[in-house]
């Protein structure tokens, strides 16, 4: 059951050729200063489908975020393989929008300018995604808030730009750390939403690290459970919720079914800080 | 638009914008009533008590002895004159010392192995008493404007190459690690992320540099010159010429008053995104 063959996608099992990132064998081990060894990851195989949605949840410690960071080529991995669209990915791509827990927007510069971030550093064409920077502002209704700088936003609005920072180059995956973490109850169910309707679309392949079992379940197509020390896939559930997913979805049966299944697995209340 | 959206703007606006401008403004001019009113008791007191007491002017001169002579040395053209020598060393030298701690701080703070190297120096080096070297400075730069400079950007290097090498570490962690992920190179990092955070830092570091620029012309004069106010006080000094000196005195707290203020208006400009320094006194 860990393996990813065992785990069909939404529409069933998902053919190899139609994967977009396939990770194989991952492992990390940290190096300590007084020479100790601590494993962060072991073992991780996970291929993930074009335009699919996986949450990984699991509690402080499992490695989740470290997973992330080796994808984004932040961090390098111990051993093991990652390949995207069938070619190896050794360190930073053109094809990754990346969203962390807090926004991470440039003080000194203006929503439109930290938006177009990764246009500026990839060296892409300015004018031709201006139009595309304009569109995306539009969809997380932050029109007119262009030329503010971001100490003029509220947390959400900060994490809305974020997100269009992470899409505006029209990446092939996108790579979400804990997003809505640091915001309140109401402005994260929002933002849930918010984040299906974007993903839906702009047909972008997701991967979300996060806390919450419920958030797992309600956006994505699979949920990977981690555990802790040395961090490794405990589980892959497909999560059979029809699309397009409604806030009322949190009190059906299958939904309840879901959360309830991946709780058991850590034996915890749903949130997993700890 | 997003009608949630919208309310978070909104609440946002109220949390984090102008809060109570009216009673700011309020403590402003009560702030300038009070501090009138010092000045005028401080001035006033002091008259009455060297005019009461008879103090000699050599021991303490009067507010208006003071003024007088301040007065008479502008209309002569003798205060301008020593007055531009003084604020040219100080310029000249800031301007040196600053560019070469910039180019330093850059350097080293950029490379941690450079860091690790030289970092023990810039530190010994600070604790180095710089006026003791002024003697030094003059055999090897003269009597004239040159010695002041190279004194004066001799003190006001290590400010800002102190501020740049700790601003350049000051970038969080995230904002490089965001970089890395958009593929940006080691340049791209420091010109848009390393650089803008080290700006707070180096402007402050400026502050104290255009104060401690002034400082060292004076101290350059004190030893060896022949011109400027440092040398011109030890010249009314010479001739118990006590007012005099005030007069000089008062003339170079304007200078640097002046250059501190500059320098408080470029950082509010410049890194009007940082509240810590918008918000700064200047």
């Amino acid at each position: 059951m860990l393996e990813e063959a065992a785990a069909p996608g939404p529409a069933g099992a998902i053919p190899p050729a139609e994967h977009l990132l396939t990770i194989d064998r991952l492992c990390k081990t940290y190096q300590t200063r007084d020479g100790g060894r601590i494993e962060a990851l072991r073992d991780i195989n996970l291929a993930i489908g074009t335009e699919e949605f996986v949450a990984v949840v699991g509690p402080s410690g499992c490695g989740k975020s470290t997973l992330l960071k080796i994808l984004a080529g932040i961090e390098r991995r111990t051993s093991g393989s990652i390949r995207l669209a069938g070619r190896p990915l050794d360190g930073p791509t053109r094809e990754l929008g990346i969203v962390f827990q807090t926004p991470v927007l440039l003080a000194w510069r203006t929503v439109l300018n930290n938006l177009m971030l990764p246009v500026e550093v990839q060296h892409r064409d300015r004018a031709s995604h201006l139009a595309k920077a304009q569109a995306l502002l539009a969809l997380t209704g932050l029109d007119g808030f262009a030329d503010r700088y971001p100490f003029e936003l509220s947390g959400g609005m900060q994490q809305r730009v974020s997100i269009c920072r992470a899409l505006v180059h029209d990446p092939s995956f996108l790579l979400m750390d804990e997003p809505f973490g640091a915001l309140d109850a109401m402005t994260r169910e929002t933002m849930n939403l918010e984040l299906l309707r974007i993903w839906k679309e702009s047909r972008k392949t997701a991967i979300l690290v996060t806390h919450s079992i419920p958030e797992a379940v309600f956006l994505a197509d699979r949920v990977v459970a981690m555990s802790p020390r040395p961090g490794r896939i405990a589980e892959i559930i497909p999560i059979d919720l029809p699309r397009p997913r409604t806030l009322a979805m949190f009190t059906s049966e299958a939904f309840g079914r879901h959360v309830g299944h991946i709780r058991e697995l850590f034996g915890t209340s749903g949130r997993l800080d700890g | 638009m997003n009608p949630l959206a919208g309310m978070e703007g909104s609440a946002d606006g109220k949390a984090a914008g102008v809060v109570g401008e009216e009673p700011t403004s309020h403590l402003d001019r009560n702030a300038i009533l009070l501090a009138v009113i010092f000045s005028v008791l401080t001035i006033g007191g002091w008259e009455l008590i060297v005019r009461f007491f008879r103090v000699p002017s050599m021991i303490m001169p009067a507010p208006s002895a003071i003024a007088t002579s301040l007065w008479k040395g502008l209309a002569s053209g003798i205060y301008p004159r020593h007055f531009l020598v003084t604020f040219l060393e100080s310029i000249g030298g800031f301007g040196i010392g600053a560019a070469f701690g910039l180019l330093l701080g850059g350097i080293i703070g950029t490379s941690p192995l450079l860091e690790r190297a030289f970092y023990p120096f810039v530190v010994s080096l600070q604790t180095v008493p710089k006026v003791a070297l002024v003697p030094i400075v003059i055999i090897w730069f003269g009597y004239g404007i040159n010695s002041k400079i190279a004194i004066s950007a001799t003190i006001a290097a290590f400010p800002v190459l102190a501020n740049t090498i700790v601003g350049l570490r000051a970038a969080p962690r995230e904002e490089i690690d965001l970089l890395t992920a958009y593929t940006a190179s080691r340049w791209q990092i420091f010109r848009t992320v390393q650089l803008p955070q080290a700006l707070p830092y180096i402007l402050v570091g400026f502050d104290v540099a255009i104060v401690l620029a002034v400082i060292g012309a004076i101290v350059g004069e004190f030893v060896g010159a022949q011109a400027g106010l440092g040398f011109l006080i030890l010249q009314r000094n010479l001739y118990f010429d006590t007012a005099g000196e005030f007069a000089i005195i008062i003339l170079l707290s304007g200078m640097g008053l002046a250059l501190h203020y500059l320098i408080s208006f470029a950082h509010r400009r410049i890194v009007f995104w940082n509240p810590r320094s918008a918000n700064q006194n200047p």
